[in-house]
């Protein structure tokens, strides 16, 4: 890549006033560094990631206002978590995180085990109880 | 109290670390020439992982790795600490800064304010410098940053004891010992060879065999998974070959550098010409990029399967070169 060439496309870092590094060639055919503002091949799969995640809150919100499943999973997604990440947050096995997505599990849930995921998440128990979300 | 610090903006942050940890200690390194050294080039697939719902794929070595081979090729020691307790590992930093002794240190990404929303992801192999504190704030100097910043005693605090894989568990880490004069002409040979070792490995998910493997699946992808979870997995892969970190083209570009630095310092025309060739390689890294952005820039779009092919087969061509390359590199050493 020549140093002219070093893309200056549009992207998400411009809202943070974030420029990155890249390597490219002088005129001389000598290695030296460029800022870019982006490049949109990468944009695009980053905008797609962040689409695909937003997909998966809406849907475990509708799974969760059509009692599926338990907000926790809800508050997981919206976390960009999976299922090993909250599990080493709470430091639980995952059979026993996924067991708490069940709502009829979830409910009976002592407050011990609400505060460690409440923690997780930043909110209070009841906020982590509404199922109105 | 606040070290007289330089910062330096890197592309990748553990070079980034390394290098501005040297410079302060009085040894002038370059950002390349601690990734060649430390051998951070190289392709892996990771099966059985799963990132973001899609699979992994590396363009570098592991994380923390890079720094640890540098070190021994060099003749430095680094003392290296991790915590269960986020007091201790507090206690430690405050320790080390009023010592007047820069840090670095290894932290998660999802709870960095600094960061892009949409860049804060549950990655926990980034890498930052504490370089003082003022006013209950720490000074950090993040090298992918163009400037310095701060984080409160808090902030900190999560990011160091973020959970999940490669958790840092308040990894802190520094140099201790250096050698009377860096002699990094073996250390460089030694680092390449280990790269084109790597490169050329006989496992089917590593260097030029694990591009291979990675062409083969991308032509299942779209019959077995369907072509949302296709694209969606194709779009990871060129975020790990092109996010922040990378230098641009998957690290190819960076170590086109460490190439031409090299081959300036051993006075080898052979490595010169190579850095070159390195630069091409790395710029078909990007037509890759581009090739595969057409493919799932609409994320349901119906996509003929044989746009598929056509990437796969780009990435075959990436194999046959890189394959060619390395064995040339190991012979001009």
């Amino acid at each position: 890549m020549k140093k002219n060439e070093v893309p200056q496309d549009k992207s998400n870092l411009e809202s943070a006033n974030f420029k990155e590094l890249c390597y490219a060639v002088d005129e001389n055919g000598e290695y030296t560094t460029e800022l870019s503002t982006g490049w949109s091949p990468k944009t695009i799969a980053l905008d797609n990631a962040i689409e695909a995640l937003n997909e998966r809150i809406s849907a475990s919100k509708q799974r969760v206002i059509d009692h599926k499943a338990s907000p926790l999973e809800y508050y997981m997604e919206l976390h960009k978590m999976d299922l090993p990440i909250l599990a080493s947050y709470v430091g639980m096995w995952k059979w026993r995180v996924k067991r708490h997505f069940r709502p009829a599990v979830f409910k009976n849930l002592n407050n011990k085990t609400l505060q460690k995921y409440a923690d997780v998440f930043d909110i209070t128990i009841e906020e982590l109880q509404r199922t109105d979300l | 109290m606040e070290i007289d610090f330089k910062h330096k903006q890197a592309a990748h942050c553990e070079n980034g670390v390394v290098a501005n940890l040297m410079t302060y200690n009085g040894f002038t390194v370059s950002e390349p020439m601690v990734f060649g050294i430390g051998s951070g080039l190289l392709f892996t697939y990771i099966p059985f992982l799963k990132v973001n719902h899609a699979p992994v794929v590396s363009y570098r070595a592991m994380p923390g790795i890079i720094f640890t081979r540098f070190a021994t090729r060099v003749g430095i020691k680094i003392k290296r600490e991790k915590f269960r307790n986020a007091q201790t590992a507090k206690a430690r930093l405050d320790e080390n800064l009023r010592r007047n002794n820069p840090v670095g240190l290894q932290v998660g990404v999802y709870n960095l304010p600094y960061f892009p929303d949409e860049y804060r992801f549950h990655f926990n192999a980034h890498n930052m410098i504490v370089y003082g504190k003022k006013d209950g704030s720490y000074l950090i100097s993040d090298p992918v940053m163009e400037t310095v910043t701060s984080l409160t005693e808090k902030e900190l605090e999560k990011v160091r004891f973020a959970k999940g894989a490669f958790a840092p568990k308040g990894h802190i880490y520094y140099p201790t010992e250096f050698p009377e004069e860096l002699q990094l002409e073996k250390a460089i040979v030694k680092g390449i060879k280990h790269t084109c070792r790597d490169m050329l490995a006989p496992v089917p998910v590593v260097g030029v065999k694990g591009i291979r493997k990675i062409a083969k699946l991308i032509r299942k992808w779209p019959k077995a998974k369907g072509i949302k979870i296709a694209n969606h997995y194709l779009g990871q892969i060129v975020r790990m070959q092109e996010e922040i970190g990378t230098g641009g083209g998957g690290f190819r570009y960076i170590y086109a550098a460490f190439l031409q630095e090299a081959g300036k310092l051993l006075m080898n025309n052979q490595l010169l010409e190579l850095s070159k060739e390195m630069t091409v390689i790395g710029d078909q890294w990007r037509d890759f990029a581009v090739e595969a952005s057409r493919i799932y820039k609409n994320r349901s779009n119906t996509v003929a399967v044989d746009q598929y092919d056509h990437v796969a087969s780009l990435l075959e061509d990436l194999a046959n070169k890189e394959e060619v390359f390395f064995k040339k590199l190991k012979k001009a050493i």
